[in-house]
């Protein structure tokens, strides 16, 4: 892995420039700027409707320093499919030049993910087009006010549900790998070095990659600015967002999470909970419930292991 | 410029094919770089041949991207089209209302896409037979829109279109619409060129980078369609397409007389084109197959006495307002003959809606029948054609109108309800 000295001596080149609009303490931000860091300057990005459309900075002023497409909410794994089609026939007209190593990147919310652009997405990993597609994960429409989608977790309040969600967290990482796609993986803006690793391996493979990224949003979370890392953090820590990569199906740990299939190293739910306006609604009862649907998540995950590691 | 690649040969030929075919015939003549489809009917074999073409390597460096709706043909031929490559795509009805976002999006940010449509009946109750309701729907887009009346000018409009869409002062996509089945699945004669030929008339791509001010280009990064505020240039921008739109008109006819001179085969002006009406005492405007017809009916009320004639529209968009005026002109009674509805339009049909506006402080008195005909696909025969001229010469022998008009249109061909 990079070290962080390595990364900011080596990789100081910035492609998401300073003086963009978003918030103070935005993960989305952190997710793009590590992302670019990793990609380089040959990458193309196709962004539908969310958060990024705006902050990217009004007509006529950029923050991006490289190509941009703004996309139709539900159409961003479809026009990046044609536009690294594109580069795939320029490559053939033009031989030897930059079209042959440009790489195509989606950057889209939760929502343009897991709602409105999942047939998209489905289409793109089936037919295992050649992009890069990244979910930033602030479990909610933030951009037009904090609705809930199927990204947001069960409990939280948005505009939308404001006794708290009924429903649970579609887990839509484990959804792409169904689909047996040569890469997926999770990141979380807390951890900017695992993300410019994961990038990076991921820009190696061809076809459909899909990496997904929990992202803090300070006004959508009820958190303060300043604990737009410490927030996600947590949600490490506490094993609430698990880091890992699947590769032809095989799923592996990253870091951070590995040691948390010891579940005496996993902090407590409440901890990354109880820091966010956004689960005040939660009941006693329901955090030990969710405490509960989370350790039977991570068995799950260690029983998925050893049988991979020990398939007789 | 690029050289012409040597492994991509087609000698002038003649093929009896359908529509359909004819349509992929000339998008692989037209060396299109990216193809994104999804089956619809009655569109469909015009994929199914494109894919043939690419699987036997018929199209050396195509790339075809068989995506999952509709909505993701255009994103996709969005993004490809973006990047600087030559794009094609076909749909029809339900599919084109499916994609219908992005064919704004398509017009908004200046691609030169072409795209057929096959037309057929919105639903419901199912429809898949000639109308073109579905294309009519797309008039406030911002995409050209023409009408090929027959498999020989399904080929050809496709090279043209081609070559205004991407002409440096146009940049705006382009529908070519025929009827379903009428026309996608009957066969007949069709001239496929020779492919020097075409490349003479329509170069492969010069610009490695793309279409001006358009490119996905990491030495000159850009940014597409972000978001602009009320007080920026958005009106401007939308005014400019519509500035095009007027500006396309020459361009039309310009490429058109280009083409004729190439290839031998005219087709009027572009924007129209007229038959026997230098000394017609009335006509009828119609579209698509029947406007071909519709010359049968003419040659043979001209053998009975009748002084008629009629005018095949080529173009939708832009609308060609002199030619229209210029037409009523001629003619005492002008038809305006709809295989399409607007409901709740003046007159119910989008086109005679079109001509009755066109035709509004021009200082002509010419009387206009609107006739709506032919409906999902509903044959109109060559006798009511002929009909239709009689009823014509009536109104201007008598100043009687048929007595079954509705809302001041003229149904043609509805059964008969009790």
């Amino acid at each position: 892995m990079v070290s962080i000295k390595e990364a900011l001596e080596k990789y100081q080149e910035e492609f998401f420039l300073a003086g963009n609009s978003t918030c103070a303490g935005c993960g989305l931000e952190i997710a793009l700027r590590w992302a670019m860091k990793a990609l380089g300057p040959n990458t193309s990005l196709v962004t539908p409707a969310s958060c990024l459309n705006v902050v990217v900075g009004l007509w006529p002023k950029a923050a991006p320093n490289f190509p941009f497409m703004n996309m139709a909410f539900a159409a961003g794994a479809a026009a990046a499919t044609g536009v690294s089609a594109a580069f795939k026939a320029k490559a053939h007209r033009f031989p030897g030049k930059v079209w042959e190593k440009m790489t195509t990147l989606v950057f889209a919310g939760d929502g343009g993910t897991t709602d409105i652009g999942i047939q998209g997405l489905s289409g793109a990993a089936e037919r295992n087009s050649n992009i890069i597609y990244c979910c930033y994960d602030n479990e909610a429409y933030m951009n037009t006010g904090i609705q809930r989608s199927s990204s947001t977790p069960h409990g939280a309040v948005t505009t939308t549900t404001t006794l708290g969600k009924e429903r649970y967290k579609k887990n839509l990482p484990r959804i792409m790998a169904a689909h047996e796609i040569p890469y997926v993986a999770t990141c979380s803006v807390s951890e900017p070095l695992d993300i410019f690793e994961k990038f990076k391996k991921a820009k190696s493979i061809e076809g459909c990659k899909y990496i997904h990224i929990l992202a803090s949003c300070p006004p959508g979370w009820g958190i303060a600015s300043e604990d737009s890392i410490e927030i996600p953090r947590l949600a490490v820590k506490t094993g609430s967002w698990i880091l890992y990569e699947i590769e032809k199906g095989v799923i592996t740990l990253s870091k951070k999470s590995k040691p948390l299939l010891d579940p005496s190293k996993r902090a407590p739910l409440i901890e990354y909970l109880s820091r966010q306006k956004r689960f005040s609604k939660l009941s006693e009862k329901d955090l030990i419930e969710l405490q509960e649907i989370l350790d039977l998540q991570w068995l799950n995950i260690a029983s998925e292991i050893k049988c991979q590691e020990n398939p007789s | 410029m690029v050289e012409a690649q040597e492994d991509f040969v087609q000698e002038r030929e003649t093929k009896i094919i359908k529509g359909n075919i004819a349509a992929a015939y000339a998008a692989k003549s037209a060396r299109v770089q990216v193809i994104s489809a999804y089956p619809i009917t009655p569109q469909t074999t015009v994929v199914e041949k494109l894919s043939e073409f690419v699987d036997n390597g018929e199209m050396p460096g195509t790339e075809y991207i068989k995506v999952e709706s509709e909505h993701s043909v255009m994103a996709s031929i969005i993004g490809a089209s973006t990047a600087g490559t030559r794009t094609f795509t076909a749909t029809s009805g339900q599919g084109l209302f499916y994609m219908y976002e992005m064919v704004h999006w398509a017009a908004g940010a200046r691609l030169p896409i072409v795209t057929t449509i096959a037309s057929r009946g919105p639903a419901p109750p199912w429809n898949i037979w000639a109308d073109f309701t579905d294309i009519m729907s797309c008039r406030d887009t911002g995409w050209m829109i023409s009408f090929a009346a027959n498999h020989q000018e399904i080929y050809d409009d496709i090279l043209m279109s081609y070559k205004i869409s991407e002409d440096y002062d146009i940049l705006l996509p382009k529908f070519v619409a025929y009827g379903g089945f009428t026309v996608s699945h009957t066969s007949k004669p069709v001239t496929i060129e020779d492919q020097d030929a075409v490349d003479k008339f329509l170069p492969p791509l010069p610009d490695e980078r793309g279409w001006p001010h358009i490119f996905l280009d990491p030495e000159r990064p850009m940014m597409h369609g972000n978001l602009i505020m009320p007080s920026g240039f958005y009106n401007e921008f939308r005014l400019k397409i519509h500035h095009t739109m007027l500006l396309a008109k020459e361009k039309i006819r310009e490429v058109t007389d280009e083409f004729g001179n190439t290839f031998g085969r005219q087709y009027g002006n572009g924007l129209i084109q007229e038959y026997k009406m230098n000394d017609a005492d009335v006509a009828i405007i119609n579209y698509g197959e029947l406007a071909m017809q519709m010359e049968q009916a003419v040659d043979d009320l001209r053998e009975e006495g009748y002084k008629v004639g009629c005018v095949k529209l080529r173009y939708f968009r832009p609308f060609p307002v002199e030619d229209v005026i210029n037409i009523a002109r001629k003619v005492k009674v002008l038809g305006v003959a709809d295989r399409a509805t607007a409901f709740g339009s003046p007159t119910g049909g989008p086109l005679s809606s079109e001509v009755k506006s066109a035709l509004h402080n021009s200082g002509v008195s010419t009387q206009v029948l609107p006739i709506i005909m032919g409906l999902g696909g509903r044959e109109v025969s060559l006798e009511q054609q002929k009909n239709q001229l009689k009823v014509l010469t009536k109104i201007n022998e008598t100043g009687e109108f048929p007595n079954n008009m509705i809302g001041g249109t003229f149904w043609d061909g509805l059964l008969e309800v009790e």
